[in-house]
C-alpha cells in the first residue's frame, strides 16, 4: 500500500525506535566501557538522531525513490552540453573488481602494481587523444580541472618571472569558466561573441596584451559550433604572450577528428562523465583529468604515476608542482571506467562515436528547424541550440516547453544555456540513440510545437504526468527549508 | 571496428539523416575544421577490444594489486576500511540513480533530490549544524572550500592551521590558498593534539579561521573547548574537519561552537577505491548557509500543494553568479552522497554508535598489545579514537615489507608523509584499526610485528 497523496514518506518518518538496519561485526576483543578509554568529556551524550528503519524498509524506500528518477537506462536525455551517452555495463563491472574497489591508497606502491599501471597508461590515452605531452588524473570534475589547468598556467607565467592576472573568457562560456578564473584569485575579461558565434577576433585582440594570462575556449563552443578561425585565435593569444585552455565539455565532437593540442591549445580538461561514458550519479562523482603542452610539464599536480623498467611508483618529488588538487589520485574508479571505454572502442570506434554524434545533432537540428528558431544557420557539432518556438501564443517560454516535455516521458534539453541565447533549447541526441529514439523525440517536439499555437495552456500547465506538478522553487530560496527536524 | 554495440546507427540509419540533411558524406559536417588540424590517420591508441578480452585484461591488471578482501587492512590516514552492508552498494548500484545528471528538470529527479535531501539531514544530524550542502569533492578540497567561505566572509587573508591537520589536506590547502594570496600560519603539536596556548595566540584580529582536523592525522582526538570563543571574539570562524563515523560516539563540532564542519564522507559506505571517488561534506551554522559552496537541496511545495524537492539558493553558484560565484563547483559527488544517506540509514541510530565504539575499543586493545611489544611504544598518550602512532624498534620501512610478507597491509610508515616528523628516521608508523578487523587478526598483526626478521 502506498500513501493516499502520493507523497513518498521520508526516510526519517518510517523510523520507529529500536528498529535495525544491518548486521554488524561483533565485539571479540575484551569489553570495557568507552569512558575508560575516551575521557567523557570528549564523548557525545545523545546519539545522533539518524533513523531506525529494518533492512527491508530500507530497500523499500530507496528503490521507492529510485523509481521516481529519470535516468539514461530508463529513456531519452538529449541533455545538451552534458553527453548523456549510454554508459556501459561493464565498465560497472570492472570498477567492482576486488583487486580495484578494495585497495588503499596508501598501500606500498609495490602491492598496487596493476592501478599505478592503469593510470599511467591513462595519462598516455588522454594526452594522445587531447594531441597533448602530459596529463593528470588529479582533477575530479571538469571545474576542478578549470582550476587545476588555470594553476598551471599561472605556475608556468610565474615561473618565467611574469605576472599575467587576466583570462579571457567569450560571452558565451559556462558558468564555471569565470568562476574558476575568480577561484585563482585573477581577473575575467569578456569578450563578445561574433554575429556567426563565433569568436570575435577583433575584440579577442583588444582585450589580449600583456596582462592576459590565458584565453578559456570550447571548440565546438558552448552554442556547438566549430569555431574555423581557431589557428587564428592561437597565433593572438600566443603572440600576446597567453596560453590557451580548452574546457573539453564539448570533445565529443572531436574524437579522432581533430585534437585541441593540434588546434593550439595549451591546456586540455576533459570531462570522462561526459565524453568517455562514465555514468553522471546524478551531479557526479565526474573526472576531469588535464593534458598539457611539454613547457608545463613541471607544474602538474603530485603524485606523478612514474615507470622505471616495467616497475610503477607515485613520485613525489618535483619541487615546480603546483601542489595537490584532491586528497589523493583523484577518481580512480571513474578513469578507470573511461580507460575500458577507450579500450574498447579502439581508435576507429570513437572516431565513429563523433561521426555519429554530430551526424545525430544536425539531423534533429534540420528536422526541428521549421518550429523552432534556429540563431545560426550553420552545420552544428554535437548538439545544436534552437532559440525557442517559432510560433506560440504570447507569453510561451522554452521552459514551458521543457515542462511539457516531460508529459511525453522524455528528458528535456538543457534551457536557457548559453546565456546569450535568450530562449535557447540546446539538444544533445549523442551517438547511442537509435534513429527510431531520435525520431520520436522530433515527433514529440514538432507536436508540442504545435501545441504551443493551438492549446498554449497545456504547455503553461505541465507536467501534468509526473509525481509533482511545477514546484514552486521561488518559495524554496525564500524560506529554505534544507533539512528534517524532529517535531516539526 | 570497436563499440559497435554502443552505436545503434546503422548504414541505413546515416543514409536517411544524410539525405535529411541534404549532403552526400558526414565528412561534410566537420567542414569547419581546418584541414590544417584535422588528424590525418587514426589515434595512436591499442585496437579495440572486445568484451571478453577486455574482462580479461582487466582481471589480470586487479590481480596486480592486493585487495583489503584478501589482506587484512590496518591503514587509515584519510581513507578507511570499514564493514559496508550489502544493501548499501545494491541500492546505490540501482542505475536509475547512477544513470542521472544533476536535477535540473525537479518533476522527474524526485527520488534523487529526496535522498539528498535526506543525505543534508542525516549530515546535520551528525554535526549538530543547522544546513548541510549535498556533497563537494573529497576531505580535503571541502576543507580548502571552507578556507574560501571563511575568508569571503571575514573579508581577511589569514588562516590558522594545525599541524595535526592530515599532510595531504594541507597541500591542497596550500595550493588552493596560494593563488587567492592567503596566508596559512601553522600551530605545531603538543602530545599529538594542537598546542593550546599556541593556537589562541596565533589568533588575531586578521585571522579569518582556525581550521582544525578531529580525530586529527595521527589519531588523536582534539579538544577544541575554548577555540571557538577566542576566534569569535576576534570576528573570526572556526572550522573543523570531522570524521563522522567517529561522530557516532564523539562530541559533534555543533557543541565546541564550530561554524563550518567538513571532512572526508569515504567511510559512510564507500570502497577504498585507491582514493576516489570519495565524498566531501560541508554543514554550517545558518547564518552562513548563502556563503556555502556546492548543490543545496530544498524541500517546497508544486501547485496543488504537494510537498516537493528542488535545487534551491542557486544565486551562489556559477551557473548564475558566474565570476562573483563562491565556487566554481559544478559537477559533485551527488551518487556518494546518496550512498552515505543509504549507509547511515542501514546502520541507523543505534548502529553508527556500535560501529564508532567498535572502532575505539578494537584500536585500543591494539595500540596496548602492541606498546606491550619489546621496542615498541605509543608516540602520544593523548585520547585518540581508532588510529595511534606507534614508535618502532628499527626503520618503519623494514617494518613494513615483514607485515606485506606476511600478507598483512598496514601501517603507515610516516617518513615522508609529514614535515612534524622531518627529524624522523622511519621510526614511526601510524596504525589504524576499523570494526572490520577480528581479534585474532589484531593478535596475528601483533605477532607479526613481535617477531624477528
Amino acid at each position: 500500500m502506498t500513501s493516499s497523496n502520493n507523497d513518498q514518506p521520508l526516510i526519517f518518518e518510517r523510523s520507529r525506535s529500536g528498529r535495525v538496519g544491518a548486521s554488524l561485526p561483533v565485539a571479540d576483543v575484551p569489553a570495557r566501557s568507552l569512558d575508560q578509554i575516551i575521557p567523557q568529556e570528549l564523548l557525545r551524550t545523545a546519539a545522533a538522531d539518524l533513523p531506525e528503519v529494518s533492512e527491508g524498509e530500507t530497500v523499500r524506500h530507496y528503490t521507492a525513490l529510485s523509481q521516481r528518477n529519470y535516468s539514461v537506462d530508463t529513456g531519452f536525455y538529449p541533455l545538451g552540453s552534458c553527453t548523456m551517452k549510454y554508459n556501459p555495463k561493464v565498465n560497472e563491472k570492472i570498477a567492482q573488481l576486488p583487486g580495484f574497489a578494495k585497495i588503499h591508497p596508501l598501500q606500498p606502491d609495490e602491492s598496487v602494481q596493476g592501478a599505478l599501471a592503469i593510470m599511467h597508461e591513462m595519462q598516455t590515452y588522454l594526452a594522445e587523444i587531447a594531441g597533448m605531452d602530459a596529463c593528470t588524473l588529479q582533477p575530479v570534475a571538469g571545474a576542478h580541472g578549470e582550476l587545476t589547468g588555470i594553476k598551471l598556467i599561472r605556475a608556468f607565467h610565474e615561473s618565467r618571472g611574469e605576472k599575467r592576472t587576466q583570462v579571457i573568457i567569450p560571452d558565451s562560456a559556462h558558468g564555471t569558466n569565470p568562476a574558476t578564473v575568480s577561484m585563482n584569485g585573477m581577473e575575467v575579461v569578456e569578450i563578445p561573441s561574433a554575429a556567426d558565434g563565433g569568436v570575435d577576433l577583433e575584440a579577442l585582440r583588444k582585450a589580449a596584451g600583456p596582462k592576459t594570462a590565458a584565453f578559456m575556449l570550447t571548440n565546438p563552443n558552448t552554442l556547438g559550433l566549430f569555431d574555423p578561425q581557431i589557428q587564428e585565435i592561437a597565433a593572438i593569444v600566443h603572440a600576446a604572450g597567453g596560453l590557451l585552455y580548452y574546457d573539453g565539455a564539448n570533445a565529443n565532437a572531436i574524437l579522432g577528428i581533430t585534437r585541441p593540442g593540434d588546434m593550439g591549445f595549451d591546456v586540455v580538461h576533459f570531462n570522462l562523465h561526459k565524453t568517455f561514458s562514465t555514468p553522471h550519479g546524478g551531479g557526479g562523482p565526474g573526472s576531469g583529468p588535464v593534458g598539457v603542452k611539454k613547457p608545463l610539464i613541471p607544474f602538474l599536480p603530485v603524485p606523478i604515476v612514474q615507470c622505471k623498467d616495467d616497475v610503477y611508483s607515485l613520485s613525489y618529488d618535483h619541487p615546480l608542482s603546483i601542489g595537490k588538487v584532491h586528497s589523493f589520485y583523484g577518481n580512480f574508479a571513474i578513469y578507470l571506467r573511461a580507460y575500458a571505454y577507450i579500450r574498447t572502442m579502439g581508435p576507429d570506434g570513437l572516431k565513429q562515436v563523433s561521426k555519429d554524434a554530430v551526424l545525430a545533432a544536425n539531423y534533429v537540428l534540420k528536422e526541428l528547424a521549421a518550429d523552432y528558431k534556429v540563431p545560426f544557420n550553420r552545420y552544428c557539432m554535437h548538439e545544436c541550440v534552437f532559440d525557442g518556438l517559432r510560433e506560440a501564443a504570447p507569453g510561451i517560454r522554452t521552459l514551458d516547453v521543457a515542462k511539457r516535455i516531460l508529459d511525453y516521458g522524455c528528458h528535456p534539453p538543457t534551457i536557457y544555456f548559453p546565456l546569450i541565447i535568450h530562449e535557447a533549447l540546446m539538444v544533445e541526441p549523442t551517438e547511442t540513440e537509435s534513429k527510431e529514439t531520435i525520431d520520436r523525440f522530433i515527433a514529440m517536439m514538432r507536436k508540442i510545437a504545435k501545441e504551443a499555437v493551438e492549446q498554449p495552456e497545456l504547455l503553461t500547465s505541465a507536467p501534468h504526468n509526473t509525481v509533482v506538478k511545477r514546484l514552486d522553487e521561488v518559495l524554496a530560496a525564500r524560506k529554505p527549508d534544507l533539512r528534517w527536524k524532529k517535531n516539526v | 571496428m570497436g563499440g559497435q554495440h554502443y552505436l545503434p546507427a546503422t548504414e541505413e540509419d546515416r543514409r536517411a539523416m544524410l539525405d535529411s540533411i541534404g549532403i552526400q558524406d558526414a565528412e561534410e559536417l566537420f567542414a569547419d575544421v581546418p584541414p590544417a588540424i584535422r588528424l590525418k590517420g587514426d589515434l595512436t591508441l591499442p585496437a579495440a577490444m572486445s568484451e571478453l578480452a577486455l574482462t580479461a585484461h582487466l582481471r589480470k591488471m586487479a590481480a596486480r594489486n592486493s585487495d583489503v578482501d584478501s589482506m587484512p587492512c590496518f591503514l587509515g590516514a584519510g581513507a578507511y576500511d570499514h564493514f559496508i552492508p550489502a544493501v548499501v552498494g545494491d541500492l546505490a548500484g540501482r542505475s536509475e540513480f547512477y544513470t542521472a545528471y544533476t536535477q535540473y528538470q525537479a518533476e522527474i529527479s524526485q527520488g534523487g533530490l529526496q535522498a539528498l535531501w535526506e543525505y543534508q539531514s542525516m549530515i546535520c544530524e551528525l554535526t549538530g549544524l543547522d544546513v548541510a550542502n549535498s556533497s563537494l569533492y573529497d576531505g580535503a578540497t571541502a576543507l580548502a572550500e571552507a578556507m574560501n567561505m571563511a575568508c569571503g566572509i571575514t573579508g581577511r587573508r589569514r588562516i590558522v592551521i594545525s599541524a595535526g591537520i592530515h599532510p595531504f589536506y594541507r597541500r591542497v590547502l596550500a595550493t588552493y590558498a596560494y593563488d587567492l594570496g592567503i596566508w596559512l600560519e601553522v600551530v605545531p603539536l603538543a602530545n599529538g593534539v594542537t598546542d593550546k596556548q599556541a593556537l589562541l595566540a596565533a589568533i588575531n584580529p586578521e585571522t579569518a579561521a582556525v581550521l582544525l582536523q578531529t580525530p586529527n592525522f595521527f589519531g588523536c582526538i582534539e579538544n577544541l573547548e575554548g577555540v571557538a570563543n577566542q576566534i569569535h571574539q576576534q570576528g573570526g570562524l572556526l572550522v573543523a574537519a570531522v570524521n563522522p563515523i567517529s561522530l557516532g560516539i564523539l562530541k559533534p563540532p555543533a557543541e565546541y561552537g564550530v561554524d563550518i564542519a567538513v571532512g572526508e564522507g569515504q567511510m559512510l559506505g564507500l570502497g577504498l577505491n585507491f582514493g576516489g571517488p570519495y565524498l566531501g561534506f560541508m554543514a554550517v551554522r545558518e547564518k552562513l548557509m548563502r556563503r556555502m559552496p556546492g548543490r543545496i537541496v530544498g524541500r517546497t511545495v508544486d501547485r496543488e500543494g504537494r510537498s516537493g524537492f528542488v535545487l534551491t539558493l542557486q544565486a551562489r553558484e556559477q551557473h548564475i553568479r558566474r565570476d562573483k560565484a563562491y565556487s566554481n563547483i559544478c559537477s559533485n559527488e551527488g551518487l556518494c552522497a546518496l550512498t552515505a544517506a543509504i549507509y547511515l540509514t542501514a546502520v541507523g541510530k543505534q548502529g553508527l554508535v556500535k560501529v564508532a565504539a567498535l572502532c575505539a575499543e578494537k584500536a585500543h586493545y591494539a595500540a596496548e598489545k602492541i606498546a606491550a611489544l619489546p621496542g615498541y611504544r605509543l608516540e602520544f598518550t593523548s585520547p585518540f579514537f581508532h588510529e595511534f602512532v606507534v614508535r618502532t624498534p628499527v626503520p618503519a620501512r623494514q617494518i613494513q615489507a615483514r607485515l606485506t610478507s606476511n600478507r598483512i597491509i598496514g601501517g603507515l610508515d610516516l617518513a615522508g608523509t609529514d614535515s612534524v616528523f622531518a627529524d624522523d628516521h622511519g621510526g614511526r608508523m601510524l596504525f589504524c584499526v576499523t570494526e572490520k578487523r577480528s581479534k585474532e587478526e589484531i593478535d596475528q598483526l601483533v605477532s607479526v610485528l613481535g617477531g624477528e626478521e
